[in-house]
């Protein structure tokens, strides 16, 4: 397999226990599930995390975020923004615990260590209930930013070689088992 | 004249934390705090393999993933009567200490400090006298001119270019801003360190928790590390040797930054060690289990009554029927069926969503209550509790900070009282921070002994009984007590409740109308600009919040923030 000598990092961010809004992680899932993952490329589960992400996104050349966004667009609505469109601010907030990618990059912006390419593959989610299982309008919209994440490799690049088997990773088995065993959160 | 501020994030990127104030001649009369989101997270493990419940857990919130991944298994392994072997103990110790250290850090320097600090004030400060400010209260080795100099040309880029970048929404200028611009240059010069140090913590915890953000390492009946001397995966010497590394490069720094740095800006601001006082009940649970059972505990807990710390009344084990007896939820203002308090085992989560009701419900947060009284829990309750059971960390730092505070303000007349204040939270943080780091160093000092005398166990198999058992676990996290209750009903989750520190301290009125440590805090606290309430900010993130922080979407729809009526 092929060694890149820049670094290129893909976060999923979200929360998968509520519903859409963990599309990125499970995006980000879906593509380690079905690809080879070269040396110089990065797939990292983010979750809700904040801080725990400031070192990795500081240590990229490249960094590619899978996330549910709020764009005003309708439910569904696939987006993709990159560099200077991407807000970079600290917000004014009662909890200092959600440090969102926005505030990360304010940090790395202060530090002058902005990667040369931030790019983010976004969903507007649909529904935020309790449950690991997608809508049917995210989980086509899954497919979609998966696909949308290997093109955006491809720009830098970065093609991918998918694996002789696919996978199936915790997330998505969990999501089975739930639907299986009727549960429903 | 009354005036009404409504402080309300809106949008969920935000979070989900709403004050509502009134103001009468500039102090604040009436306050409550509510949470926007339902907070019914946990009814997604009902049906699930309590094994793997801490999995979930974790994703609870983005700032606490390893303090609920902990308490998760705690909780079971209570339930089970299950023992944990000693290694297995000190490693959750170790990541855990390492956590609260990273999460202290950050919250003063990086999400808190811009509360106190004019970053823009800093670019007029002398970088000499700055470097000779800092290096008369600290021998940090990055306090020189040189060092000083060289953040502020950083800054001066930033202005100069007319991109204030990242500093564009902060309260600047504003008249309760009191800083010199040399301890504002200061303050500017170690938050941008602290990004660096942060990270030392994070490699603690990575190393031993396998992944990050997420640690893997952790399961029902111990962890999943293996012991050993030459496999490349497992826990071995050069492993423990490049942890040791990190915890020595965080240690110099939270002993001579950030405890000196937190009395040294409070010295300007002693009027805020008068205002901010909560309910001035403490409560706070014993952590660091030494040995298997969870009998034993480096840091103490207890419950304090009236500020009084001869009141203290001890929390001494695991399975403390003190504690597991005294907590109850009320839905009576929060938007719940239901209002009596209940006890968490039966605790209920059906929601029942009236509106913003000022003298009804008004929360998606339950007003929990220790033996029916409201309690603050957090860093200030862990000092408090420290120092009343004569912990001889917490009495030290607590000292150390209380003469650095008494040197800059040329003051030498402040009482142990002054910490029930907003100033004195974050004091209480930076000593609770100085107190981890030396718990961190002992807990990683006794595994390297345990592990000598030939111990390497780390996981004790749970066996699961036919019919009901419940358990309870709990730890003393950043924010402070955080406790899950878990029902087991042959080999599945029939009930599972996570009483948060938020919870604690974010509540709104409960039961008996009472308000809650946030409300408390707000009252009489001055507002000198409805339109910029940097001063309930400030009370409000003295608590270091954190409410259902669960989502994180980018949103490029910024919406307003404060919101001032007359009335």
């Amino acid at each position: 397999m092929k060694h890149y000598a820049q670094k290129t990092l893909i976060i999923g961010m979200g929360n998968v226990l509520m519903q859409d809004e963990g599309v990125g992680v499970r995006a980000a899932e879906a593509l380690v599930d079905r690809y080879l993952i070269p040396a110089g490329v990065e797939v990292v589960d983010g979750g809700t995390t904040g801080m725990e992400l400031f070192e990795p996104m500081r240590q990229a050349d490249n960094l590619i975020i899978a996330d549910a966004v709020n764009t005003g667009a309708p439910y569904g609505s696939l987006v993709r923004i990159a560099n200077d469109e991407i807000p970079a601010f600290f917000q004014t907030k009662l909890s200092n615990h959600q440090l969102g990618v926005s505030d990360l990059l304010a940090l790395l912006t202060l530090k002058g260590e902005t990667p040369q390419q931030v790019t983010i593959i976004g969903m507007v989610p649909h529904s935020l209930e309790n449950r690991l299982g997608l809508t049917p309008e995210a989980a086509e919209g899954l497919e979609a930013m998966v696909q949308m994440l290997v093109d955006e490799l491809a720009s830098l690049d970065i093609d991918l070689e998918p694996r002789p088997r696919v996978r199936s990773g915790h997330w998505k088995r969990e999501a089975e088992f739930e639907a299986a065993a009727g549960l429903v959160g | 004249m009354t005036t009404r501020i409504t402080v309300d994030p809106i949008t969920r990127i935000e979070g989900h934390l709403r004050i509502d104030v009134e103001v009468d001649d500039g102090k604040v009369s009436k306050a409550w705090s509510s949470g926007q989101m339902w907070r019914g997270i946990e009814k997604i493990l009902v049906g699930r393999d309590p094994r793997e419940a801490w999995t979930y857990t974790q994703r609870f919130c983005g700032v606490c993933t390893t303090v609920h991944a902990i308490t998760s298994v705690r909780a079971v392994e209570n339930a089970l009567d299950l023992e944990v072997p000693v290694n297995a103990q000190l490693i959750r110790n170790i990541i855990q200490c390492a956590h609260a250290v990273q999460d202290h850090i950050v919250h003063f320097y990086h999400l808190s400090a811009v509360d106190w600090v004019d970053v823009v004030s800093a670019l007029e400060a002398d970088p000499v006298a700055t470097a000779k400010l800092a290096e008369s209260l600290s021998d940090w080795p990055l306090n020189g001119p040189h060092e000083m100099k060289a953040v502020q040309e950083r800054l001066k880029t930033f202005v100069g270019s007319g991109q204030l970048g990242p500093f564009a929404s902060g309260y600047w200028g504003h008249p309760a801003m009191k800083l010199p611009p040399e301890v504002n240059l200061l303050a500017v010069a170690h938050y941008l360190q602290a990004l660096d140090v942060q990270n030392h913590a994070n490699k603690v915890v990575a190393i031993l928790g396998g992944k990050s953000p997420h640690i893997q390492n952790v399961a029902v009946g111990g962890v999943s590390n293996s012991i050993g001397h030459d496999a490349p995966s497992v826990l071995n010497i050069e492993r423990l040797m490049l942890i040791k590394g990190f915890i020595d490069k965080l240690d110099h720094f939270v002993k001579s930054t950030y405890l000196v740095d937190v009395p040294a800006v409070g010295a300007f601001y002693l009027d805020w060690a008068g205002i901010g006082g909560g309910v001035n009940n403490y409560l706070t649970v014993p952590d660091c289990p030494q040995d298997t059972k969870g009998t034993l505990f480096d840091l103490p807990g207890g419950y304090i009554e009236n500020g009084d710390i001869n009141s203290l009344k001890p929390i001494t084990t695991f399975d403390d029927a003190y504690f597991r007896d005294g907590v109850a939820e009320s839905s009576k203002h929060a938007w719940y069926t239901g209002g009596d308090a209940l006890h968490p085992w039966v605790g209920e989560t059906e929601p029942e969503y009236t509106d913003f009701q000022d003298e009804g419900k008004y929360s998606w947060v339950k007003a929990p209550t220790f033996y029916s009284k409201r309690a603050e829990v957090g860093p200030l309750a862990d000092v408090l509790v420290g120092v009343a059971s004569g912990h001889e960390g917490y009495t030290t730092y607590l000292n150390k900070a209380l003469d650095v505070l008494k040197a800059v303000s040329q003051n030498p007349d402040i009482p142990l009282a002054a910490v029930n204040s907003t100033i004195g939270r974050h004091a209480a943080r930076a000593v609770r921070c100085a107190v981890m780091m030396d718990t961190l160093e002992a807990q990683w000092q006794k595994l390297v002994d345990n592990i000598g005398t030939g111990d390497l166990d780390t996981f004790n198999p749970p066996v699961f009984p036919k019919g009901e058992v419940k358990g309870v676990g709990f730890h003393q996290a950043p924010r402070g007590t955080l406790s899950h209750w878990v029902v087991i009903e042959d080999a599945k989750i029939k009930n599972y409740q996570a009483v948060v520190p938020s919870t604690w301290n974010a509540g709104p009125r409960d039961a008996n109308d009472e308000i809650g440590p946030y409300e408390s805090s707000l009252l009489d606290n001055p507002v000198a600009d409805p339109e910029k309430p940097l001063e309930v900010l400030r009370t409000v993130h003295s608590f270091d919040p954190c409410i259902a922080c669960a989502i994180h979407m980018v949103d490029t729809e910024q919406q307003e923030i404060v919101r001032v009526k007359a009335l």
